[in-house]
């Protein structure tokens, strides 16, 4: 039988069990729209802003391993887009993204909505199609899903022109496909893995530094078994949160620019250190040069090769699958008749200890001012560690990623690599949708709620009764903490002033709104806002202190181990 | 260092814009680049000369494996290669200098393959030194026009690229 291309779009999605499209039509993907109508299959999230569709479909992904996918019209809806796509790309997020595009026989002509969206998004997808022909369109989609979830995972986008959505074409989806330029691979090289043992073994100061790789190839138990079979500390980057129990007494916290004392002293002085899935950005070991100073042996195990000394000199790469890779290494260190030396291993977890009385994250709340710590500890609290957080960027990030200990994959769910404002809200939508009976809270501040605000109302009209922490302390924190710290308290342009009453603004939207100026009305407000409100999304403003830092820290340009702490000042 | 990168990659639209934005947006220098489809139509090749050390070659490469359409890349000068550029040149050709012209051509192999009454246009092919070479034999001010391909490589004996 013959399909016309909208119809092969929507057959093509229900081969691959889309349970959810999050989109906004206009004029090139009206036929595909028209065929969304005629089925109830897939469910489509109209959203108020594009953006806003791909960060929900980018978390719809995040939070379930499911494939999240978005539609957007050619031009303007792409170039909205734009945003969303990015930010998922750079923390490899597996999504499929649909873009309308003018006719073919337009192409070139500078049409109405009509932009150059292979062109715009290349450098920011994992890969990208034109489809030019319908009798191309299924296999292009089927291609698309592969490669978005193979390999390193990302974005990939199919443009269809308008034309191609009404030409008509026998319809069959392929089963499988081969690329003979695309073979990721998955099983680590013996070789590498008989010399990563070794190293293991010789160890003296060794640490576990794992990413969002652990997450994204679902090998948290495989890391968990690695640490716990060596006894060796282990760390997470803002990415890998949740992928290592931060329960575990073998978890020193969050590394990097505001990670822990003892996992920025472990990092830096360590004489291995076993990196999965992670990769030694900019955020995470400071200076470059002042990192390399210190010598250490590393390996890396990762998917992409591209990742592996980039940054850093590693001694033993292992490209593959992360969860392949750990578990070979389980069953060799297992078998193996040596042991990492006990002794040695005491000696370094007393180092540990030492750096571990620090207590870096320590802060003082007092009876006036609520301190934003404080919020995210009495959230953790109340939802029994339970939720699926989301975050905005700023500093109520990093105090989520502080002070929220997940202890399950894919509860965190953030913008790290792009760090994009406004994230926080559609993200939380996504999450929802993902997971229908899980406590979803979005943590946010009154900066980045506003990037996307709008979505209050795609909220409402999906009854997603989110709960918005709004660590509101009328300034743009991060900022406010740079510009105090290093361009002499000159506070240009990040004090927010003219802020809505987001009370008001919720009741508008027909949420419940809430504004929370004192410590002690902290945890009852949680409290009513997760029992009484249970079903409702809450937008709950926090009064926050205005002068609150962000520590430890380390700044731009600095050694890892060159942290300003609390304490210091 | 200089290196010449070989690449097999898919013969379609947009895979040269990939290479090209790959190179570009991570700051990779190009010093030449040329492509043309192989002897098999649904593949292209492209060579391209670049600079950077050992540790930015790496890099590269592996960003180039990375890209979807890439099929193969590999390092020719890592072993004994013959790379090769071609050049056509006009020159002013009258009175004496006709003469000298010819000469000069003759002693660098090339041939001249367009003829006027006050022109020629000679073909040279070498490595990029050789052509090099000829330009600064060439008195200056004869020279009208110049157009190189950029450098294509082949490895030698028995390393071979291909799919």
């Amino acid at each position: 039988m013959q399909l016309t291309g909208a119809e092969i779009v929507i057959r093509c999605l229900q081969e691959e069990n889309v349970d959810y499209v999050f989109g906004y039509p206009g004029g090139s993907v009206l036929y595909i729209y028209d065929e969304l109508f005629k089925q109830d299959k897939i469910k489509h999230v109209l959203v108020r802003h594009e953006q806003a569709a791909v960060h929900a479909a980018d978390a719809y992904s995040r939070s379930s391993n499911k494939m999240g996918v978005c539609m957007v019209t050619s031009g303007p809806g792409v170039t909205n887009a734009v945003t969303g796509i990015a930010t998922a790309y750079m923390d490899s997020i597996p999504m499929v993204v649909l873009t309308g595009q003018v006719p073919t026989h337009y192409i070139g002509e500078d049409a109405f909505q009509e932009c150059d969206t292979v062109g715009i998004t290349r450098p920011c997808v994992k890969h990208n199609f034109l489809v030019k022909d319908v009798r191309d369109l299924a296999v292009t989609l089927k291609k698309a899903f592969y490669l978005a979830k193979t390999g390193r995972p990302g974005p990939v986008l199919v443009d269809i022109p308008k034309d191609i959505t009404t030409h008509k074409c026998a319809f069959e989806y392929p089963k499988s496909i081969e690329m003979r330029s695309y073979n990721p691979v998955v099983k680590g090289h013996p070789g590498q893995i008989k010399k990563a043992v070794q190293l293991i073994l010789d160890a003296k100061r060794p640490l576990i530094y794992a990413g969002g790789g652990v997450i994204l190839s679902n090998s948290s138990s495989g890391l968990i078994k690695l640490a716990h079979l060596l006894g060796f500390p282990v760390t997470n980057t803002l990415m890998g949160l949740g992928g290592y129990p931060s329960t575990d007494g073998q978890f020193l916290g969050m590394l990097g620019m505001h990670g822990t004392y003892e996992a920025n002293m472990a990092m830096q002085t360590a004489d291995l250190i076993v990196a999965v899935g992670a990769r030694f950005d900019d955020r995470v070991i400071g200076n470059q040069v002042h990192f390399a100073s210190v010598p250490r042996k590393i390996i890396h195990i990762d998917i992409d090769p591209s990742s592996i000394s980039k940054r850093v000199k590693v001694e033993v790469p292992i490209v593959g699958d992360v969860g392949e890779v750990l578990e070979e290494l389980c069953k060799q260190l297992s078998a193996h008749k040596d042991k990492p030396e006990p002794k040695a291993l005491a000696a370094w977890w007393k180092d540990i200890d030492a750096w571990r009385s620090k207590k870096s994250l320590k802060y003082k709340q007092g009876k006036e001012i609520i301190m934003p710590q404080y919020v995210v500890e009495k959230l953790y609290e109340i939802t029994g560690g339970d939720a699926f957080i989301t975050s905005d960027v700023g500093q109520h990030q990093m105090w989520a990623a502080q002070y929220y200990k997940f202890d399950k994959p894919r509860r965190w769910i953030n913008s790290g690599g792009l760090g994009t404002m406004g994230v926080g809200l559609p993200y939380a939508m996504g999450v929802k949708l993902a997971n229908p009976k899980a406590t979803v809270a979005c943590i946010t501040g009154e900066g980045s709620i506003q990037m996307n605000i709008q979505e209050l109302s795609t909220a409402k009209q999906f009854r997603l009764p989110i709960k918005i922490i709004n660590l509101n302390n009328r300034y743009l924190g991060m900022v406010r903490q740079w510009q105090e710290m290093f361009h002499g308290n000159r506070y240009a342009e990040s004090y927010v002033d003219a802020l809505p009453d987001f009370v008001k603004l919720a009741e508008a939207y027909g949420h419940v709104g809430m504004k929370i100026e004192r410590p002690a009305d902290v945890e009852p407000a949680l409290r009513e806002a997760f029992t009484k409100h249970k079903n409702d999304l809450v937008f709950m403003d926090f009064m926050t202190d205005q002068t609150a830092n962000v520590y430890p820290m380390v700044a731009a340009g600095k050694g890892l181990s060159e942290m300003i702490l609390a304490e210091d000042l | 260092m200089r290196h010449i990168i070989s690449i097999l990659l898919e013969n379609e639209a947009g895979a040269l814009s990939r290479v090209c934005g790959l190179f570009s947006a991570r700051g990779y220098n190009i010093e030449s680049l040329t492509v043309a489809p192989t002897e098999d139509p649904s593949l292209s090749r492209m060579t391209i000369v670049t600079t950077g050390s050992d540790a930015i070659i790496e890099q590269i490469t592996k960003q180039l494996n990375k890209l979807i359409e890439v099929v193969k890349v590999v390092d020719l000068s890592e072993a004994p290669h013959i790379e090769r550029e071609l050049m056509l040149v006009k020159v002013r050709a009258v009175g004496k200098d006709r003469e000298e012209m010819k000469r000069i051509a003759d002693i660098f192999r090339g041939r001249i393959i367009d003829v006027t009454e006050t022109a020629y246009v000679i073909e040279l092919t070498g490595n990029g030194s050789k052509l090099d070479a000829f330009i600064e034999a060439t008195d200056r001010s004869l020279i009208l026009e110049t157009v190189r391909t950029g450098v294509s490589g082949i490895g030698r004996g028995d390393r071979i690229l291909k799919v």
